[in-house]
């Protein structure tokens, strides 16, 4: 809403420059977006032009003389328009024009000392402007007083404030409605005799021959007053000038006193051509799929949810967004049916959106006061008496259904200290409400105060302890904390302890947007869940939720190594998306990718299946789970290696893959894991339980055994702990050599201990040989150089 | 004077002797020489039966003093070739400290993370819950259970990713509060933190579809406008650093009433003014207020008894400020040059 302080100034006397009042605005809480002057320029004169001739050495340039009261300057100027005689607005040397400063300058060899300006120069926009005042310089009435402020000559000298208001301040779509939350700031009467609404009336009443019906509940409130033989011409000056300060571009006097009554109380109108509507009008919601050109020439396909007027059953126009183009005003409407009306703000909202936003639509979506849709019709009514020469025909055709009993809400001190959580003095709040042209009536310990409708946002106790928030001020609430019963703070420590641990393992943690492109959707599941899609995606990339991490992760991995970053070790956690039997469902998931080599002082090592296994094994035992998982080829998703691949399975249940990207979905060694945390955090672990450490020495014996190939060394090492019993203490593989393509040598180092007594050499050997014999029998191999 | 001059002669040759000695097998063999079976004081010693009986105790006494004498000698030549070759030893042992270290694998945490587990800490502190909502969510829970009836600008489907009538990734962290009051029905005090990522469709310079809000929510009897902004004081403060102030500026949101922007004193200039901030020396952080009674009343709490207030700050800037990360997109693109440069805890 972009607000003239001159249109402001109407109605209540502003006691700040326009800065300050764009401050104080937005302490009470209507930020700005910016505050100008309507004209941006300086060092600008009223001058009269005393001679004007062709520059010697140009076909279109003029050579002017140009008196501006305290000198004469010679200025060269190129519009077509300038001749001997005119009144004119002079950028003096130094003047500061939008994009451009003012010098004294040499235009093909003839001095020139300033510039005659058009208005577009000075920094109104074209789009508000004639077509003579865009193609040469500004001519002043003759008269403007040479020397003087041409600005101020011209009825310019504005200043303008855009703000960005809340959707709940309707009521400051409108002059009026800022002038009393300004009068609020500084304690000042708000005068509404400037609104003049009196006019003469003449002919039969309307309501004789006119009929009105309203079909609908999204329709409380419609006005309808008939103006006749209105002339349509150029709009008053001031009318024109406080239409472009507000942004609106001035048409003719008719259009501009609708869209200026509209700026002053905040209510849109529309006109219809009398002669078009055959003395009957309805308010009604449009049947589906019924058409209207509106007035851009476009034909609209409506729907139940959209307001019509419509005539002889016929859609005329699009209630708050936008008239139909056989009612429309032209240049040679005679008759004017004027609409003042109030249409449900949900629906009008529904339409607009589909249709055009405009500045009426805005002010119908923010709601209306219905004493101003009363005001404004007669308001429009004196404006076009006295701008277009208007008859205005006796009565008016009224549909009100509105409430007109004022919000009365009553409000204790106590209250208002409670939330404010201050000790405001009970004369300052009633001051507040006083200023606010509330009307209070103190009881005891509370007031009763009664809202007046304008005020269309308050409703309840809370937001009048806003309003005295407000302009008591903010900042004068001192900061404290919440006085409540000391207990302690509870937050998931798991997911936090995980996060470090996978950092502490040497992984860098990322963070990737969970919408991701359908085709990627499937990546690394088995039995595909179902998607999760959002309705309208903004682009493909972004279009449905994911479930596994690593398809994330690959991009981080291709995204990285097309930058020539080679060695990546990442992980991610966060929620995996799908549906199951029509339910959305979230599971927190972790993945991991390693890929390229690590860098061990001067040995570069590449990584390979073991790492990614060490890596999701370090994991595994930190949060407890030591020997409670193993790897299981089982069923394996085609994104990973068929044989360097496994599932996770953790208490018989799986949790997870862990593998080498197959070459076919990516030819680069990369090696991953993706877990469920929510399946693995299912699995309770106990707490630590020290045991007791052994007070007798230990006996380790290391042996190899040549294997054939395809033994797996978990099988050798389950089958030594079989036979090993409870003296046997620690198994750990210490050497693989191969030996031939198809024969291998592992070797076992093997502890033994009891807790209770020194073990003798010989019974270690006795359980040694029989785990030897043991293996050598089972796996059909021999010790090597035993 | 005889035996004198004896003893003289005897430590003479022996230190003559040891001043040759280099290694231990050179020292035994000088200790032969001396005390060895023939050696010198060996046959000193066998004189013995020779002297007269009443001065035995004399030669007695004058023949350990040349023991003590020898045997001292030579274990303290014996002490010297010990340090000698142990020094040697080290000295062949000895390195380039210089050269490159042998590291493990050096990992990371995100910046966003640590910024949440920070206010998490915080507030933990303060005796708040930390609580993680889901981040598909109900329309109800989004937008009508926190006052935003149908028709609200705030429920557009351009600003929100709808996966059907009734589901939609939350826009914000704000459902939390309606599922935690709904979980405890008018039981107080209630503080709970949330923190999570949220969603909305803008996507531009400045805005990213994902990001992660940290909402705050408290309610009780007598919780005020006061306690809110004492609560961000210390939340800035902790973020911005100690120098930071807070700014309230009423505004409107439909979920709370009185309603207010929070500006935080530019984290660039500190308050004097560039181009950050527009030279206004704030920068609005987030927007609070007292919860509106309607959101109490529909989630079980009885506003005529309880107050609360909540808050719900985009913290991805937060990060950025802490980090001085010039570019939202950085935070979700993950290039490795970024996240490795996290590889170490945060300064105090």
């Amino acid at each position: 809403m972009k607000l003239s302080t001159k249109f402001l100034k109407d109605f209540v006397d502003v006691p700040v420059d326009y800065k300050t009042l764009a401050d104080d605005m937005t302490r009470v809480g209507n930020e700005y977006d910016s505050a100008m002057p309507l004209i941006p320029a300086t060092n600008l004169v009223v001058g009269e032009v005393l001679e004007c001739s062709k520059h010697p050495d140009s076909d279109h340039l003029h050579v002017t003389l140009v008196d501006i009261g305290d000198e004469k300057l010679q200025i060269v100027c190129g519009a077509p328009n300038v001749k001997k005689g005119i009144k004119v607005i002079v950028a003096k040397p130094g003047a500061e024009l939008p994009g451009i400063t003012i010098k004294k300058s040499n235009i093909r060899g003839v001095e020139s000392n300033g510039m005659l300006c058009a208005l577009f120069e000075l920094g109104i926009d074209k789009k508000y402007l004639h077509e003579e005042d865009i193609n040469g310089i500004c001519i002043l009435d003759n008269d403007a007083k040479v020397g003087s402020d041409p600005i101020k000559y011209l009825n310019l000298d504005d200043y303008v404030i855009d703000f960005e208001l809340t959707s709940n301040r309707g009521d400051l779509l409108s002059i009026l409605g800022m002038a009393y939350e300004v009068g609020a700031i500084y304690g000042k009467e708000v005068s509404e005799s400037k609104i003049e609404t009196s006019f003469s009336e003449t002919g039969e009443n309307i309501n004789d021959t006119f009929k009105l019906k309203v079909e609908t509940k999204d329709c409380p409130l419609f006005l309808a007053k008939s103006v006749r033989n209105v002339v349509i011409k150029e709009s008053p000056d001031f009318i024109k000038k406080r239409l472009i300060a507000s942004g609106i571009r001035p048409i003719n006097n008719v259009v501009d006193i609708s869209n200026y009554v509209m700026l002053e109380l905040g209510q849109p109108l529309h006109f219809y051509d009398a002669d078009t509507l055959n003395n009957e009008l309805c308010v009604r919601n449009a049947k589906d799929l019924e058409k209207l050109v509106t007035l851009d020439k476009v034909e609209r396909e409506l729907t139940p949810n959209d307001i019509v007027i419509s005539s002889h059953g016929k859609a005329i126009g699009l209630a708050g967004v936008m008239g139909g183009l056989e009612t429309e005003i032209t240049n040679n409407t005679k008759n004017i049916m004027i609409e003042s009306a109030i249409f449900d703000s949900v629906k009008i909202r529904m339409t607009s959106k589909r249709i055009l936003r405009s500045e009426a639509s805005n002010r119908f979506e923010k709601g209306l006061d219905s004493k101003r849709t009363y005001l404004a019709i007669l308001r429009c009514c004196n404006l076009l008496q006295e701008y277009a020469d208007a008859k205005i025909q006796t009565g008016m055709v009224t549909y009100d259904k509105t409430v007109k009993e004022d919000k009365v809400i009553p409000i204790e001190y106590d209250k208002i200290n409670k939330v404010l959580g201050i000790d405001v003095p009970r004369g300052e709040v009633k001051k507040i409400f006083n200023s606010l042209k509330f009307t209070v009536l103190e009881e005891k310990d509370k007031l009763i105060v009664t809202v007046p409708s304008r005020r269309i946002d308050i409703s309840i106790k809370e937001d009048l302890i806003e309003e005295v928030g407000r302009f008591y001020g903010l900042e004068n609430i001192v900061g404290k904390l919440p006085t409540v019963p000391l207990k302690p703070g509870k937050f998931n420590r798991t997911y936090r302890e995980i996060k470090h641990k996978m950092a502490g393992l040497g992984l860098n943690e990322c963070l990737s947007y969970a919408l991701i492109r359908e085709s990627e959707f499937p990546y690394f599941q088995v039995d595909i869940k179902d998607q999760v899609k959002v309705l309208d995606p903004m682009t493909d990339e972004h279009a449905v939720l994911r479930y596994s991490l690593l398809s994330s992760l690959m991009n981080v991995y291709t995204y990285n190594k097309a930058r020539g970053l080679n060695d990546i070790h990442i992980f991610e956690m966060g929620n995996g998306f799908y549906k199951e039997n029509g339910n959305y469902k979230e599971e927190m998931r972790l993945a991991c990718l390693i890929s390229g080599s690590y860098k061990n002082q001067f040995e570069t090592i590449k990584f390979n299946f073991y790492d990614i296994k060490g890596i999701l094994e370090d994991f595994l035992d930190y949060l407890g789970y030591k020997d409670r998982y193993s790897l299981v080829v089982d069923k394996l998703p085609k994104e990973l290696h068929p044989y360097q691949s496994a599932n996770i399975i953790l208490n018989g249940k799986e949790i997870g893959i862990i593998g080498k990207i197959n070459p076919e979905f990516n030819k680069d060694d990369i090696y991953v894991f993706e877990v469920s945390v929510d399946k693995l955090l299912q699995n309770k672990c106990r707490g630590i339980t020290v045991s007791e450490i052994s007070k007798f020495p230990t006996i380790s014996k290391d042996v190899a055994f040549i294997l054939n190939n395809d033994i797996k060394a978990i099988d050798v090492t389950k089958e030594i702990k079989r036979l090993g019993g409870k003296l046997l203490k620690d198994i750990e593989i210490f050497d693989l050599y191969n030996l031939s393509h198809d024969k291998k040598s592992l070797a076992f180092k093997l502890t033994f201990n009891d807790p209770t007594r020194t073990l003798t050499d010989d019974e270690v050997m006795e359980i040694f040989n029989k785990i030897i014999i043991g293996i050598e029998n089972k796996f059909k191999c021999l010790v090597r150089d035993k | 004077m005889e035996k004198n001059m004896e003893r003289e002669n005897i430590i003479k040759n022996l230190e003559n002797e040891l001043n040759n000695v280099k290694t231990k097998n050179d020292l035994a063999n000088v200790k032969a020489l001396f005390l060895g079976k023939s050696g010198v004081v060996t046959n000193l010693s066998l004189k013995m039966k020779e002297i007269p009986n009443e001065e035995k105790k004399e030669y007695g006494k004058y023949l350990n003093e040349i023991k003590i004498l020898v045997t001292n000698k030579i274990e303290d030549k014996n002490n010297e070739i010990i340090r000698l070759e142990l020094e040697a030893k080290l000295n062949s042992e000895k390195i380039d400290i210089t050269l490159p270290a042998r590291h493990s694998l050096k990992g990371s945490i995100h910046p966003m993370t640590r910024v949440v587990e920070e206010l998490e800490d915080l507030f933990v502190s303060m005796g708040y819950d930390v609580v993680n909502g889901p981040e598909i969510d109900t329309d109800l829970n989004c937008f009508t259970k926190l006052n935003l009836p149908a028709g609200h600008p705030a429920r557009d489907t351009q600003d929100t990713f709808y996966l059907d009538n009734d589901y939609l990734l939350r826009p914000h962290t704000s459902p939390a509060q309606v599922r935690t009051m709904e979980a405890n029905k008018n039981k107080e005090p209630l503080r709970i933190v949330c923190p999570g990522k949220v969603y909305r469709r803008d996507d531009d310079a400045t805005h990213s579809h994902q990001f992660m809000q940290f909402e705050g929510l408290v309610v009780g009897e007598d919780i005020s406008l006061a306690d809110l902004k004492g609560t961000l004081e210390l939340f800035a403060k902790k973020l911005l650093g100690e120098k930071t102030k807070v700014r309230f500026r009423p505004s409107y949101f439909p979920f709370t009433e009185p309603s207010c922007e929070v500006d935080v004193t530019c984290f660039k200039c500190g308050g004097k003014g560039c181009s950050l901030c527009k030279q206004t020396g704030w920068i609005e952080v987030l927007g609070a207020g007292v919860v509106h009674p309607n959101v109490l009343r529909m989630s079980g709490y009885n506003p005529e008894k309880y107050t609360g207030f909540a808050f719900g700050p985009g913290i991805d800037r937060f990060a950025m400020f802490k980090y001085g990360i010039t570019d939202i997109r950085q935070i979700y693109t993950n290039d490795i040059r970024f996240l490795e440069q996290f590889d170490r805890k945060d300064a105090e």
